[in-house]
């Protein structure tokens, strides 16, 4: 019964991908859902850390950044394969977020989101800085699309596939860790780390696991940026763009994957609707996200279906 | 052979030293009580055994293998469970969920295996669930598998968390006042729950200020007073030791 349920669930989702991936016109809206794809793969990743083991990250726009300027370097300098450069960059992304989470993880709450805050900003300057290999705060072009056994994904058409196939991929995974022994584990420890702990959860290497993951989400979804936007500029990897990232996981649900998706979506869609009000748009942007905080707290997705629950029950007079 | 043995233990914070010099055994398959007035030390004595503090000094050995020092996950994984004076539930999660989380030292599946949902992966999940459900029909909760456990009562929150501790299949059970906020009916319920849990081969010490269900419940009893052990010996010998009523009641009445 529920796996007959996962399967129409994976056939929807592919369904909806194709038919927009075949119809949609132009390549703003194609480039648009491409954007939000990648958006997505980074607030799953996110969302596992912060929505499920209870761990704030202000810096997971670095891990972004690692994975972007990894496959945009290796394979427009170098001459790396696509596949080698993200594989790569996964490595060097891994790698940072040991070195950084082991020490960053034994902080709590505030502490932890001031290290990795930090992290953010020195891997921000970084980028910036390094012009003779990243090219500077000028960005970094003409990188390659990206190919798989010779088959290039040269249209937008094909970026769309190919990042839609990997969001629908992280899905997949990131659904079955929730609903796992990990899962659990994680959402313990997001309740109570001295019962966790108690029960014979390794709390602190289960953060850590999480960590990791979760900047392997975000590193792939730079590698996609790199590939299909071809040009990268620091910018968009920077302290702002972190904070953007929790906002989607908090207004699309905490400890929710589907909220990740729809939070992702709307908060990448938003500003793009907004542009008719020019200088205002960020008021608005602000507006609309304390009003979904006040009357959603439990982000849109809970906050929506608890909404929708209120009515039923009202129409049938109880 | 002992099952747990505390050997001159001891641990100071700061200038107070909060447990000094205790030594006592557990015997296997025994009920044993630690007592002592409001500050003597007994919840920071089951910190000491848990892992959730080590000990200045001394020995504690479990199944003949010293374990002071050992992270609280590696003593749960040697058989020591416990449960909480005030209660640590995972409140957002279910019932069920709060148990089931106990069988995680009896599971195995990793990132992979759980990202992927490999077909053992779902069995494993599949005998999480039943065997969880069964301890939850141990205590009596069944019925309320699905809500969320912090809307039980919290009577009802005590039974849960001892639940969670049995699933974890430990050879020795900690309870840290059990029967605190239990109503009369319930303190009854909880003495019988107590020996069906030793039924079942599992060590039991608890601490507990009700004197009746101590009394009770408990072959042997620890005194502790001011972090230093008073008295050990039967509950008839315990409610006739001088320094015990003397250290409840004050000095004045021995006159």
């Amino acid at each position: 019964m529920k796996r007959a349920h996962r399967w129409l669930q994976a056939l929807l989702f592919s369904l909806l991908v194709v038919l927009a991936g075949s119809l949609l016109p132009g390549t703003y809206y194609v480039t648009l859902l491409n954007l939000i794809g990648i958006h997505i793969i980074i607030v799953l990743g996110l969302n596992l850390l912060m929505g499920y083991a209870g761990q704030i990250s202000l810096g997971h726009a670095a891990f972004f950044g690692l994975g972007a300027y990894a496959s945009g370097i290796l394979t427009a300098t170098y001459k790396v394969e696509p596949v080698l450069a993200l594989a790569a960059g996964l490595l060097l992304s891994a790698g940072v977020a040991i070195l950084v989470g082991i020490p960053a993880l034994k902080l709590k709450g505030y502490y932890l989101a001031m290290a990795t805050l930090g992290f953010g900003i020195i891997v921000a300057i970084a980028l910036q800085q390094l012009d003779w290999l990243t090219g500077g705060p000028s960005g970094f072009m003409g990188i390659p699309p990206f190919s798989l056994f010779g088959w290039q994904f040269q249209s937008p058409t094909a970026g769309f596939f190919l990042v839609w196939a990997m969001v629908g991929f992280l899905l997949f995974l990131s659904l079955n860790i929730v609903d796992s022994r990990l899962g659990r584990a994680l959402r313990a420890i997001h309740d109570s780390e001295t019962a966790a702990l108690a029960m014979g959860v390794d709390a602190q290497r289960l953060k850590l696991l999480i960590f990791v993951v979760s900047a392997l989400y975000a590193s792939l979804a730079g590698s996609l940026l790199a590939h299909t936007t071809n040009f990268i500029a620091p910018s968009s990897f920077g302290f702002m763009f972190s904070i953007k990232l929790v906002t989607m996981v908090v207004v699309g649900g905490m400890a929710s994957i589907w909220g990740s998706f729809l939070g992702a979506a709307v908060l990448t869609v938003l500003p793009e609707l907004l542009a008719v009000f020019h200088d205002l748009e960020v008021v608005i942007f602000g507006l609309i996200l304390m009003v979904v905080m006040i009357f959603l707290p439990r982000g849109l997705v809970r906050g929506l279906l608890d909404l929708w629950e209120y009515r039923q029950r009202k129409k049938q007079g109880r | 052979m002992a099952l747990l043995s505390l050997q001159a233990v001891g641990i100071s914070f700061g200038g107070l030293q909060a447990v000094k010099q205790v030594s006592f055994q557990i015997q296997p398959n025994q009920i044993k009580a630690l007592i002592g007035p409001n500050g003597a030390g007994k919840t920071t004595l089951f910190n000491l055994i848990t892992g959730m503090l080590t000990p200045d000094h001394g020995v504690i050995t479990f199944l003949d293998q010293p374990i002071q020092g050992l992270q609280p996950f590696q003593i749960a994984a040697r058989g020591i469970s416990r449960t909480f004076q005030i209660v640590q539930l995972f409140g957002h999660m279910t019932v069920l969920e709060n148990v089931m989380v106990g069988r995680h030292l009896r599971s195995r599946a990793g990132l992979v295996a759980a990202a992927l949902r490999l077909p053992w992966t779902r069995r494993e999940e599949a005998d999480i669930r039943s065997r969880s459900l069964e301890w939850l029909q141990f205590v009596g909760l069944a019925d309320r598998a699905a809500e969320y456990a912090a809307n039980l009562p919290l009577g009802h929150q005590r039974l849960l968390e001892i639940a969670r501790a049995l699933a974890t299949e430990p050879k020795l059970l900690l309870l840290d006042e059990p029967a605190a906020g239990l109503d009369i009916a319930e303190t009854e319920g909880l003495k019988d729950f107590i020996f069906a849990i030793r039924e079942r081969g599992i060590t039991v010490l608890l601490v507990e200020h009700d004197m009746s269900l101590t009394m009770e419940v408990a072959e042997e009893i620890v005194v502790l007073d001011h972090g230093e052990l008073l008295a050990e010996g039967t509950p008839r010998d315990i409610q006739r030791h001088p320094d015990v009523i003397a250290a409840y009641l004050g000095r004045d009445w021995e006159k």
